[in-house]
């Protein structure tokens, strides 16, 4: 009985700690949820009282906001197409080729993006890009994001790919096909769902950062979103939180949709046809 | 249909040799079996003649064609694969009608063609069905379709059954050997169940550590083993083989172990010459060749009593010799046999094999003759 009564209390004393720790990570949430349709929004959190929808009109003002987010599209779709091609290609010749060596490659290039995309690398990138003449244009953004996600881009998908057996392509090419046709239509389908594992990640990585874009960008119509939102600040450096608010929702907004509309399409699966 | 022939075909990987120094033809309509235990190089040779692996000297002709430098689409070849390699994204009748596809062959013809072989092996029902929605029965026999869909010199087959429960494989078994004698393809056959081979090879070539220890008629293995390995590896359970030692009395051997009673062996002038007084020899008697006998009669065997297994049709006798070594007797019974003790094991004299101290076949005067 007295077991019990402890077994009891040590139960109740568990949920309440983690409903405590879901609640703490559980505010921010419900401040971006509701803050953007409150005119009145401060950092704590109040039902808006009433809802309106006055803090989107004034953002949809904001051209230089505006723009920041098409600009953030451009770069990121951009920087996805490069690096979803590029560490297709590679991984899939990394994987498959009797390539001397091709571990060690692999492994260097790792070592080396996480120095390529850190901030330690940022003045020799600045003066590649200033030599190439590629300041203040979104090219130089896109292919400095392109160079530092595709090393991890390949390693993670060069794993994915070790994962498929070799019979897949073998037996297409018994059956005729050449090795482009071999890729295309069977490899290719196969490594699909590694595909969009990358695209998604570096997707998100692009949307996301601020340092590079704020640091190759000049001019104010090619800034992303991540460098635009410094104009919900006012000049004393103070957020203006209604404005700040309803962009971040607007902000966040494609991510979400990537992520729906790729569980709907593909829904982050692998679909097996080989008996092991 | 063609013909397939190595020519001193090696191939290694880094320092370990694969397949050493091979010479083997396969006659037109031939279905041959590469038999032998997992390392011995059958799937390498397999897949050089697939052109999936190159070979590091030797040539490979399909037909009067040498295809050593061919890419695997240009040999005119059809292939099973052990994992069957159905392309998941694709429904069965894509999978199927894929080499008609890359063929350039339209829609319409090519899923007509897919579904006449899918009807003959009974899974036409399922065409609309992807790979991961069927038995893995029907994935064999789909992966059996994609190969029989298109005309081909040479079938390949590489275990194909080997994933498949032992009733589906007993079926599956059945089918190939129906296929063999209704189509009369050039077929290679890769496996390492002895009962595969020996039920649907015309020619069974066994291998061992990258070579072909013998190359011969299923019935011919089974009754004249070139080698103690093939004894061992062919017939279930495996050939009992005991040491013994030689002694040659003018023209007869004398086989001298304990528990061990042979008759003397005639022997040949040359094999007679050949043996020394004490050599070291092997005794082989096939299971099956073993009945229940008195004890110290000629000819016979004797053990303490170490397994008694009743199967139905027959039951397995185990004896533990003095040296620890085991014989099995497959007796062929629906009774159950009251044994204990000291047990003789009987056989006649026409069913001895003798092989010679480096592991080869000895021959004899009198011994399984195959003709």
């Amino acid at each position: 009985m007295k077991q019990q009564l402890g077994l009891f209390v040590s139960r109740i004393g568990f949920s309440v700690l983690t409903a405590m720790i879901g609640v703490i990570f559980a505010l921010p949430l419900i401040w971006f949820l509701f803050a953007p349709f409150n005119a009145r929004a401060e950092l704590g959190i109040a039902i808006p009282n009433p809802f309106t929808l006055a803090n989107f009109h004034e953002v949809f003002g904001n051209s230089f906001a505006m723009r920041g987010l098409i600009n953030s599209l451009v770069e990121s779709v951009g920087g996805v197409i490069l690096v979803g091609f590029g560490a297709t290609l590679a991984s899939y010749a990394l994987s498959r080729s009797p390539l001397p060596g091709k571990r060690a490659i692999t492994y260097v290039l790792l070592l080396f993006s996480s120095v390529v995309s850190g901030s330690a690398a940022m003045v020799p990138i600045f003066l590649i890009i200033t030599a190439l003449h590629l300041i203040d244009t979104q090219l130089a953004v896109i292919l400095v994001f392109a160079g530092g996600l595709l090393p991890t881009a390949m390693f993670i998908l060069r794993d994915f790919i070790d994962g498929i057996p070799k019979s897949y392509e073998e037996s297409a090419m018994v059956a005729g096909a050449s090795p482009v046709q071999a890729f295309f239509d069977v490899a290719l389908p196969v490594i699909r769902p590694g595909i969009v594992v990358i695209v998604v990640w570096a997707f998100v990585n692009i949307w996301g950062s601020f340092l590079i874009p704020f640091i190759l960008l000049r001019s104010s119509d090619k800034m992303p979103a991540s460098v635009a939102i410094y104009s919900f600040y006012s000049e004393a450096g103070t957020p203006i939180v209604t404005l700040l608010a309803a962009y971040a929702l607007l902000y966040s907004l494609p991510v979400i949709v990537l992520y729906l509309f790729v569980s709907w399409k593909f829904g982050f699966r692998f679909f097996g046809g080989i008996k092991a | 249909m063609a013909t397939v022939r190595f020519e001193n075909v090696s191939k290694a990987f880094g320092s370990f040799t694969a397949v050493a120094k091979t010479d083997i033809e396969v006659g037109d309509g031939e279905f041959v079996c590469l038999l032998g235990p997992s390392g011995c190089g059958k799937t390498t040779s397999l897949r050089m003649i697939a052109g999936l692996e190159t070979p590091t000297s030797g040539r490979i002709v399909i037909g009067e064609r040498d295809v050593t430098a061919l890419h695997p689409r240009e040999r005119r070849i059809s292939m099973v694969f052990q994992d069957y390699a159905l392309y998941p994204h694709m429904n069965l009748a894509d999978n199927i009608a894929y080499p008609l596809k890359v063929r350039g062959e339209s829609e319409a013809e090519r899923h007509a063609r897919a579904r006449e072989v899918a009807d003959i092996l009974k899974i036409g029902h399922l065409m609309a069905r992807m790979p991961s929605q069927i038995s893995g029965g029907q994935q064999q026999r789909t992966s059996l379709a994609r190969a029989l869909v298109y005309p081909s010199d040479v079938y390949l087959f590489d275990e194909p059954l080997s994933n498949l429960d032992a009733k589906l494989r007993l079926e599956a078994r059945g089918f190939l050997n129906h296929l063999q004698r209704d189509m009369g393809m050039t077929a290679i056959y890769v496996t390492h169940d002895q009962a595969e081979a020996m039920a649907l090879a015309t020619r069974i070539a066994v291998m061992d550590a990258g070579r072909i220890v013998q190359y011969a008629p299923p019935l011919e293995i089974y009754r004249r083993p070139a080698t103690t390995f093939v004894a061992n590896f062919v017939g279930n359970p495996p050939m009992n083989l005991l040491p013994v030692t030689a002694a040659v009395e003018g023209d007869t051997l004398v086989c001298r172990a304990e528990g061990v009673n042979v008759s003397p062996l005639p022997l040949s002038k040359a094999t007679a010459t050949a043996l020394g007084q004490g050599d070291r020899l092997t005794l082989g008697i096939r299971p099956e060749h073993l009945s229940i006998a008195e004890p110290g009669s000629a000819n016979s065997l004797s053990g303490r009593l170490f397994a008694n297994e009743n199967m139905g049709p027959e039951a397995l006798v185990t004896l533990e010799r003095h040296d620890a070594e085991r014989l099995t007797a497959r007796i062929f019974t629906d009774d159950v046999l009251e044994l204990a003790g000291t047990v003789a094991l009987g056989f006649s004299s026409e069913h001895v094999h003798l092989f010679g101290g480096d592991g080869r076949r000895l021959a004899f005067d009198g011994e399984p003759s195959f003709a």
